[in-house]
């Protein structure tokens, strides 16, 4: 019997959907022209270039399409709102604010800031991940100039309050930024309604090509560019301008606006189904992250007793592609420090299990993990010297 | 990546469980670290007779505690205290470099393990 091959790596990478792929295809072949040329293959594509940027504009609602640089992932872009928003308004202050559950990219530019002058705070979460207002506006000082605070964790799917976030920042004339990676295309973003200055969206998060995110600047941001050269991306970001991403990119929004309702209604059925059945059928498992305030497509459990990535390799014999937040998992042999941060021990964390669904996740494939999920559980806690 | 052998072993691991009544049982690591080891062994004139294990922790970790039961069935306690983590990484093809330290908390289980029969059963 052919092994079935069940996705639920979803807040990893997406697949890109054949309609994005489809948009793509022209722009490697007959439409190469460089946006920057001046001959009519480069002016075509430089107005293509621009009604993407003004279908992003509307996708987050921003103001104007000039607010859009286009990059090559989300971790540029939040380099890019870190390093260059802190470098630009160094003669304001020099401190910036992240939370403790910040991607990777995000904690390492703002240490990295912190070795080069920097004041950095890491605001603490609780323990469902939340980062409370409360925390951020005790951490601003006079010389506060950015606060960072990601919209959801790609970890356990907790939603931060980032418009009452964004209003503390205001209020201290600080800037704020929202990594927004994991939300946009699952939810609706719209830069007005959050109130952020800088946000950054990703497209291999939403079903588009890998390669290309986005840094929303709002007008009159002082930031300052990390990129030098050409000149593309009005100064912003110098790079031939990779149109056939930026393109898939663009026609993954404009699905995501179509179809978001409808998804969202699907997964979190779904997702809920699976969190339901498991607490039930697993003694031994808990559920990571806000029980209510959550993304609709992440669920992370930890189970005690048991190691995270032999976990993840017994459901892949069951043909089912999860994830881990645990130390054996990591390069860094560390564990999850998102995890870490919301107060779990260690020992708990090397259980952890990290299931994301997404736009082809069928009820089916939750019907099969919540069939292997308990035995696979049920081997390692046989192997298991705590359990006997 | 892992070698087609520590799959082997991890998708079915040989000899896991307990022995009741063993004659000597080892346990090392710890669970704040992500590993913790238990080797049982059952002697009969200073050879190992049945060796079994129980192994929280990663698939190298279990892998690599499975197949030095079967190294040391059979052996002496003289010709089992030698094993080295290298044959138990040469054992299973290989270990990433990552996960070495797998292979040296099995062998310091079956060190910890021999060390108890000799303390308490059979004082030398």
């Amino acid at each position: 019997m052919k092994k079935p091959k069940i996705y639920l790596d979803y807040a990893a990478t997406t697949p890109v959907d054949p309609r994005v792929i489809k948009t793509m295809l022209p722009y490697f072949l007959a439409k190469i022209g460089n946006p920057a040329s001046m001959h009519r293959m480069g002016r075509d594509n430089l107005r293509v270039l621009d009604k993407c940027r003004r279908t992003a504009a509307g996708f987050i609602g921003a103001q104007s399409a000039t607010e859009i640089i286009f990059t090559g992932s989300a971790t540029e872009s939040n380099n890019l709102a870190l390093k260059g928003t802190m470098w630009a308004n160094r003669s304001r202050g020099n401190h910036l604010i992240v939370s403790q559950i910040e991607h990777d990219c995000v904690l390492e530019s703002a240490k990295w800031l912190a070795q080069n002058g920097f004041e950095v705070t890491f605001v603490p979460v609780d323990q469902y991940g939340l980062v409370h207002p409360e925390e951020v506006e005790k951490a601003i000082t006079s010389q506060t100039v950015l606060v960072s605070v990601m919209q959801a964790n790609n970890e356990i799917g907790t939603i931060n309050p980032v418009t009452k976030i964004a209003q503390i920042c205001h209020q201290h004339g600080v800037y704020f930024h929202t990594d927004a990676a994991q939300t946009c295309g699952k939810i609706p973003v719209d830069v007005q309604k959050i109130g952020a200055d800088l946000l950054t969206a990703s497209s291999h998060k939403m079903y588009g090509p890998k390669g290309a995110a986005l840094l929303y600047i709002k007008k009159g941001t002082k930031i300052e560019p990390w990129m030098h050269g050409g000149g593309q991306e009005e100064g912003m970001r110098s790079s031939t301008v990779n149109l056939p991403a930026i393109v898939g990119f663009t026609q993954a929004m404009t699905i995501a606006q179509k179809t978001m309702t409808t998804e969202s209604v699907k997964l979190t059925k779904l997702r809920d189904k699976l969190v339901e059945h498991i607490l039930k059928a697993i003694p031994t498992a808990s559920l990571n992250g806000h029980p209510t305030q959550r993304l609709l497509n992440i669920v992370s459990f930890r189970f005690a007793y048991i190691e995270g990535e032999s976990l993840v390799y017994l459901l892949d014999e069951d043909g089912i592609m999860a994830s881990t937040g645990s130390a054996c998992s990591s390069p860094k042999l560390t564990p999850s420090h998102v995890l870490i941060a919301c107060g779990l021990k260690k020992e708990e964390i090397h259980g952890s299990l990290r299931i994301s669904l997404g736009r082809w996740t069928k009820e089916k494939d939750i019907d099969y993990l919540i069939q292997k999920l308990p035995l696979a559980v049920q081997k390692l806690n046989k192997l298991s010297p705590f359990l006997n | 990546m892992y070698s087609k052998k520590v799959m082997q072993y991890f998708r079915k691991p040989k000899n896991f469980g307990q022995i009741k009544d063993a004659d000597g049982i080892g346990q090392v690591g710890n669970i704040v670290c992500g590993d913790v080891m238990k080797l049982y062994l059952k002697i009969k004139n200073k050879t190992i007779t049945k060796a079994t294990f129980e192994t929280f922790g990663c698939v190298s970790a279990i892998a690599s505690s499975s197949i030095l039961t079967t190294m040391i069935k059979g052996k002496t306690l003289e010709e089992a205290s030698k094993i080295t983590k290298e044959e138990v990484v040469q054992a299973l093809d290989g270990l990433p470099a990552l996960k070495i330290h797998c292979s040296v908390l099995a062998v310091d289980a079956l060190k910890a393990a021999i060390e108890d029969y000799q303390k308490t059963t059979h004082k030398t």
